[in-house]
This record gives structure tokens, sequence and C-alpha cells, in this order.
């Protein structure tokens, strides 16, 4: 760089080096931004709503005939970081096999929504649900009861799955 | 010999043989479904339908050529079976070209009209034939818009087996099987068209020791075993070869893992031991004693009570009380459920180690398991091992029957066991309260080690390498397929994904990697501490020294033995041919 002039007083020209003109503009843009919408969010009271296509936590769908899942293994074989676990058991039922454990690993869980896109009976879906705090490893580790959640919850990402379907 | 030419290749193959066998001789494989090598042909699923001509020949009966002086080949207008068209000389065979896989396709859209398509809950899911042919043989939709025909679900065709109606594509395996191999002709199919199934007669169960290898040759998952139900998915599990445990037939068996506990017990195939079957005894009785309560830890008696200990106070504590009695006070039970190397150790323990010559092993003897297939008395996987490596001309001063009464007359202070239950030997428990030293290698907590002064804690069979001699004296090769403390280094790539990527706050992953050591590691550190030198690394270095230094096992090594599928004792140099072996179906990919 051909530059001679070494210190900052000697690069400014008279009317930067006074700051009045320069502390004037700057309140201006202050001023202006004043009277635009704002775009920040008074977070814990203001909540943000995700549009259907948003990957939170995944869970299961509960319908009110009983789970969808039928424990095939499929999303724990897909799941690139391992997070799932699935043991079948049999039931009366027609589809014979159900999740009798399901366990996520939040910990190890990607949010890859590989699970979701593999799932032959739409059973597992990426929920809304973004504010994941755990204060243990265990806690971490959500069981059947904390997975299953209503049909009706889930409808914005079921419909937004069904485009691509 | 006829010649033939199965998509232009040349195959030499002998008079009378169809073609399905031809090409599976030649390694080539030909879709099917009903076929299997040891049943006979049905020809009813016509899947392997392939196009079969010969060549012209002109009204003197020369061959016709084409003008780059190929023959003219004439093919029969229908496409024929292939498991079921005899070879004749100069047949040209395409098994591969357009008409074929129309064949195939239109095929496998006819199976698949009733076929439930439920896999996500059928447990056959990852290791079933119609899966495996709908993705490389079917053209991937279906025009079907009416509904699909329903059947029975859960039948209960016998105690081990589970029949599901819908999901069976009629190929007459399971029936055919009864008839010719397990003989208990009790299966039929009843109805006609779509709405055919099989059924049990009226009055009958298909209940024979053998019931369970219907199982296997299903090509889909109508028939499941009760004892594996829904416990996992097969791609969860790891498959290692092993040796049947049940008794001395040797059958080859793979064994299916997850979270370090036997799931499944399945044969594998050798045609020259088991071929492709196994007894639902071998399946259903021989991997809960090492899934369950098993002896975890090295213990010493401290105060009348079994405490863990580490390995080496054990291994100390061992070699001390051993040096207190003298040689010919000593008794080594050796045992046929042990491998070869681990009986090869011990008599070498105790005839030059301890320099005595009161070793010997009991016979498991249970004539009802008798029959003339599979079935026999013996039920150690080792006797005749046992019996060719602790050696006839040295025999014992006391023989295994005497033993009762050398300790109660006081002659046997001290008696060192290894792998041995004292099944169908009961009686002797109560003699052994007489020693003044009772050690115990064994796997289970039972009435021995009940009475045990040092119980040391020994892998079972299927977490060991080593060898079984079965009744045949076929010297036969198993790896290990569990996880323990010691082999776990080794072990590392034939886990299965889960169990080898899970970590500490995985749940699937809180299995117990038992601190239990092989036999002959046990001994040799009991030898080391008794001041001997052994240095042995693996089995295979005990292998070495056996086939150096025992005339039966000359010239085999573990290399030989997995080549052939076992070597016959004193035939290691004339070996039996290696045979191109038929899987129906296995899991892909491996």
């Amino acid at each position: 760089m051909n530059n001679t002039k070494n210190t900052e007083a000697e690069r400014l020209s008279f009317w930067e080096k006074i700051y009045i003109p320069e502390i004037a503009k700057g309140l201006g843009l202050t001023l202006k931004e004043m009277f635009k919408p704002k775009f920040t969010r008074q977070y814990p009271e203001e909540r943000w709503e995700p549009e259907g296509s948003y990957r939170g936590r995944p869970v299961l769908v509960h319908e009110d005939s009983g789970e969808r899942c039928v424990a095939c293994g499929l999303c724990s074989r897909v799941c690139p970081a391992l997070a799932i676990e699935v043991q079948a058991g049999e039931t009366d039922k027609d589809k014979e096999r159900f999740p009798a454990k399901f366990e996520i690993n939040m910990l190890r869980c990607i949010y890859c929504g590989f699970c979701e896109e593999v799932c032959p009976e739409e059973a597992i879906v990426m929920s809304k649900d973004y504010e994941l705090v755990f204060q243990s490893q265990q806690e971490a580790i959500m069981d059947k009861e904390r997975l299953l959640v209503p049909v009706a919850q889930l409808q914005d990402r079921l419909e937004f799955l069904r485009q691509y379907r | 010999m006829p010649q033939i030419f199965i998509d232009g290749k040349k195959i030499e193959t002998k008079a009378g043989k169809t073609i399905i066998e031809a090409a599976y001789e030649n390694g080539m494989q030909v879709p099917h479904f009903c076929w299997h090598p040891e049943l006979s042909v049905a020809g009813n699923c016509r899947m392997c339908l392939v196009e079969v001509g010969s060549p012209k020949r002109s009204a003197d009966g020369s061959v016709e050529l084409d003008e780059n002086n190929n023959p003219v080949i004439s093919y029969i207008p229908k496409l024929q079976i292939a498991c079921g068209t005899p070879v004749s000389d100069g047949m040209y065979v395409n098994v591969n070209n357009a008409k074929v896989i129309e064949a195939q396709e239109a095929v496998m859209e006819f199976l698949l009209i009733n076929h439930p398509l439920d896999c996500p809950i059928c447990d056959e899911a990852g290791e079933c034939k119609l899966q495996d042919y709908a993705f490389n043989h079917s053209n991937g939709e279906s025009r079907f818009v009416e509904t699909k025909n329903h059947k029975d679900k859960r039948q209960k065709w016998g105690p081990n087996v589970m029949y599901d109606a819908e999901r069976c594509i009629s190929c007459s395996r399971c029936i055919r099987y009864a008839q010719e191999v397990a003989k208990q002709d009790v299966l039929s199919f009843v109805q006609r068209g779509d709405h055919v199934t099989i059924k049990v007669a009226d009055g009958e169960e298909f209940d024979n020791p053998y019931s369970m290898n219907v199982i296997e040759i299903c090509p889909v998952g109508a028939l499941t075993s009760p004892d594996f139900r829904f416990k996992s998915r097969v791609w969860d599990m790891s498959f290692n070869d092993s040796i049947s445990f049940a008794d001395s037939t040797g059958s080859n068996t793979k064994l299916g893992v997850r979270n370090n506990e036997i799931l499944r017990v399945q044969p594998r195939t050798n045609m020259y031991v088991n071929k492709y079957w196994l007894s639902d005894d071998a399946r259903l009785n021989h991997y809960d004693f090492v899934n369950q309560n098993r002896i975890t830890e090295p213990m010493i008696r401290i105060d009348g009570k079994l405490e863990k200990v580490e390995w080496q106070d054990a291994i100390q504590e061992t070699a001390i009380q051993i040096n207190k009695f003298k040689p010919s006070e000593i008794f080594f039970l050796s045992s046929a459920k042990a491998t070869n190397e681990d009986n090869y150790a011990f008599q070498k323990f105790a005839r030059q180690v301890v320099k005595s010559n009161n070793i010997d092993f009991f016979s498991h003897i249970d004539k009802s398991f008798e029959d003339n297939f599979l079935g026999v008395a013996d039920r150690s996987p080792n006797s005749n091992g046992a019996t060719e490596i602790l050696g006839g001309s040295q025999s014992s001063n006391y023989k295994v029957n005497e033993l009762a009464g050398a300790i109660s007359s006081g002659k046997i202070k001290c008696l060192i066991v290894m792998e041995e239950d004292f099944k169908h030997h009961e009686h002797i428990i109560e003699h052994l309260d007489k020693l003044e030293l009772l050690v115990v290698m064994y796997y289970n907590h039972n009435a021995v080690t009940n009475k045990a002064h040092i119980v040391l804690a020994a892998s079972t069979y299927a977490e060991i390498e080593g060898t079984y001699t079965n009744k045949d004296k076929r010297v036969q090769h198993f790896t290990p397929a569990i996880v323990t403390k010691e082999n776990m280094r080794f072990m590392g790539l034939k886990m299965s994904r889960l169990d080898k990527f899970g970590s500490f706050n995985d749940r699937w992953t809180q299995h117990e990697a038992r601190n239990c050591k092989q036999s002959w590691k046990i001994i040799q550190a009991v030898a080391n501490a008794m001041n001997a030198s052994w240095s042995y690394k693996r089995s295979e270095d005990i292998f070495e020294e056996i086939s150096s230094k025992l005339m039966g096992f000359k010239n085999m090594n573990y290399d030989k033995l997995d080549l052939h599928q076992g070597l016959i004792l004193y035939r290691a140099d004339r070996p039996d041919p290696i045979l191109n072996n038929y899987d129906s179906h296995v899991m892909k990919p491996e």
C-alpha cells in the first residue's frame, strides 16, 4: 500500500477532524430508524411460531387409536447420529408390531430429518419445538411418553410433507 | 458330459442336472422362489423362467451358420422353467435377455398382487427373498387397484412355527420340507386360485425336532419363529460363524447378536455335516446360558463366602493352593464341552506343570435325542476331540467313574474342573464337599460353583475362538460372536453398527462386557504363576502346537479348516472337495 500518512489523525480531513458533522449524521440515522418497523422480538414473552417447513425436535404422531409407529426400525437405521433406539413388541391389533420402547437421544440428534423422510407410516415428524434445555444427560433421552404428540398439533408439518410425497 | 451355454458362457455339466443346478454349480444365479437343492422340484413359482433353444440343423444334419459363422439358434417359443428342465448337450440358455426379464417382472407383479406389503411390520424384512427380487427383478409399480385378498394372520402351526397366510407366496417349500426332510407329512395347500393357503391337517400339529428349518427356507415372512418374533431387526444384529454347542453333530451355525446378547441361532450351510438344517433343540436351548446367570468375575471363598477378586489375585491364590498338594492327590476334570485348544492346555498343565496324570472327562449321553437325521445321543460338542487330545495311550491313573470313590476315600483331595457342569453325573456333586480344594472354571453359577473354593470365570463357546471335533471326527473352526473384556479389541469389527458406535450414555449399549477369560488363558496364567513359561498369544498358537505334536491333527491349521469347512482327524492331507454352497436368501448388504 502506497500510504505515506501513518496515523488516523493524518488521514482525516478537516471536517472529519472536528467530529460535529459526523455526530449529526449518526444521530440522523438513529432518528430515521426509530420510525421504521422493528425487527427484534421480546423473546421469552413474545414467541416465534415457525412455519411447517421448520425442523425442530422429532416427535411421534399420536392418533385417537394410538401411535402410528409400527417399530419397523428404519428411522433408527437411517439416523446418521444413532440417536434413535427402537425395541418392537407384539400387539393383538391389526398391525401386529408396536414400539415397546422408543427413545431419542436429543444430545445425539442433529435435526437432519432423515427419520421423518424414511418413515413408511408418517409416524415420526419434525415438530416446531425448538426450546430444548436439559439438566442432565439422562434427561435428554426422550422416551415414548415425551415423544408422543397429538396429531392435531402437527397438522402444519404433515401438510408441508404432503406437498413432497 | 453335456456342454451348455448360459448367456453365451460355456458350462460343462453332468447329464440329468437341471439348468438351475448347472448354473448354481458354476456360480451363476437364476432367480427362483420354490426351488431348493435339497427338496424335490415343484416348479410352481414360475420365477426361474428362461429361454431355451438349440442350434438349428439343415436337412443333412449339419448345423446352420449365420453370416458371422455363429450357429443359428432356434428357441422354444415359450419360456421354460430352469428348475424343471434337464440339460442336454449343446443347449443354449438365456437367463437375462429382454424376454426373460419381461417374464420375471410379470411374475413379480402377479406375486405382489395379494402380498400385503407390510414390510415395516414383517420380521423377514432385510433378509426377504421377495423384497430382494422386488428390488432387482420387478418394475417397481403395481397396476392393481382392487382390494387385496385378506387371509388369517398369526396361525400357530406348532410350538415353534407361526404362519401368516397373507404373506405366503405359495411356493410349497415348507410342504415339501415336511414331507421329504422332516418326514411329518401334515402340511398341504387348501382352496384354489388367490384363496390358496396352507393348512396343517386337522387334529395335527407341525411339531417335530426339525420344524424350525421351514422358517429359514420360507422365502418370505410367512413363517416366523415365536422365539424370535419382533425381538430385533436383522440389520441391527451381527452374525458370526459358530458351531452348535448342543451335541456332537457339530452343526454349523450363525449367532445373531445385538446388545451383546445372542438373540438367534441359525444354521449355516455345510454339506458335509448338517447340510442346510439345524435341530430345534440346537436353536432354542443353547444360548440362554450365554446370556444369563453368568459368572462375570473370578471369585475366591473367604470366610465361607465367594468374594469377587482381581484376576491376578485369583491366579496367585490358585497357584499357591495347588502347590500345597502332592500331584497324586490332584484330579483334573477336563471337558468334552471345551475346545481342543483348552483341553490341550489343560492336559499340558496337568502332565508337565503339576506332573500328575489324573486327567479325564465326563461324557454326556442322552439316548432320547438319537434319531436317523442330525440327532445323536452324545450331548457334548467335543468328546472326540477331548479323547484324541487327552490321549488313550497315556491314560489316567483314575478314570472319571472312579472319581466319586477316590474323593470319598480321601485319595483325591483337590479337584480342578474345567467347563464342566456335572450334568448327567449329578450324583458326584455331593461328594465334592469332602475335597480340600475345589477349583472351578465355568460360565454359570450352579451347584458345583456353590461348593467351589476358587471360581475362575470362563468364557463360553460364543466368546472364544477355537476348534471342536464332531462325531465324525471332523475338526471345525469357530470364531467369537460376543464381546468380553478380553476380546473387545478383536471384536470391534465384528459387532453390529449399534453396538460398535454406542457410547456410555446410550441406553442400548448398557450390555455387560464380562470379565471372563478363555480357559487356556486362565490355565496359562496359573501355569506361569507356578514357574512354567508358556507364551501362547492366540488360540491359533496352541492349535499349531497341537498339529505339530499330535498325529491326528497333522497338517491342520485354521485357514485350512475354514477353507474346507472342517478336516477329519488323520485325514487332513485328503480333504473333502470345496463346494459352491447354495444360499437361499442372505441379508444384503453384508
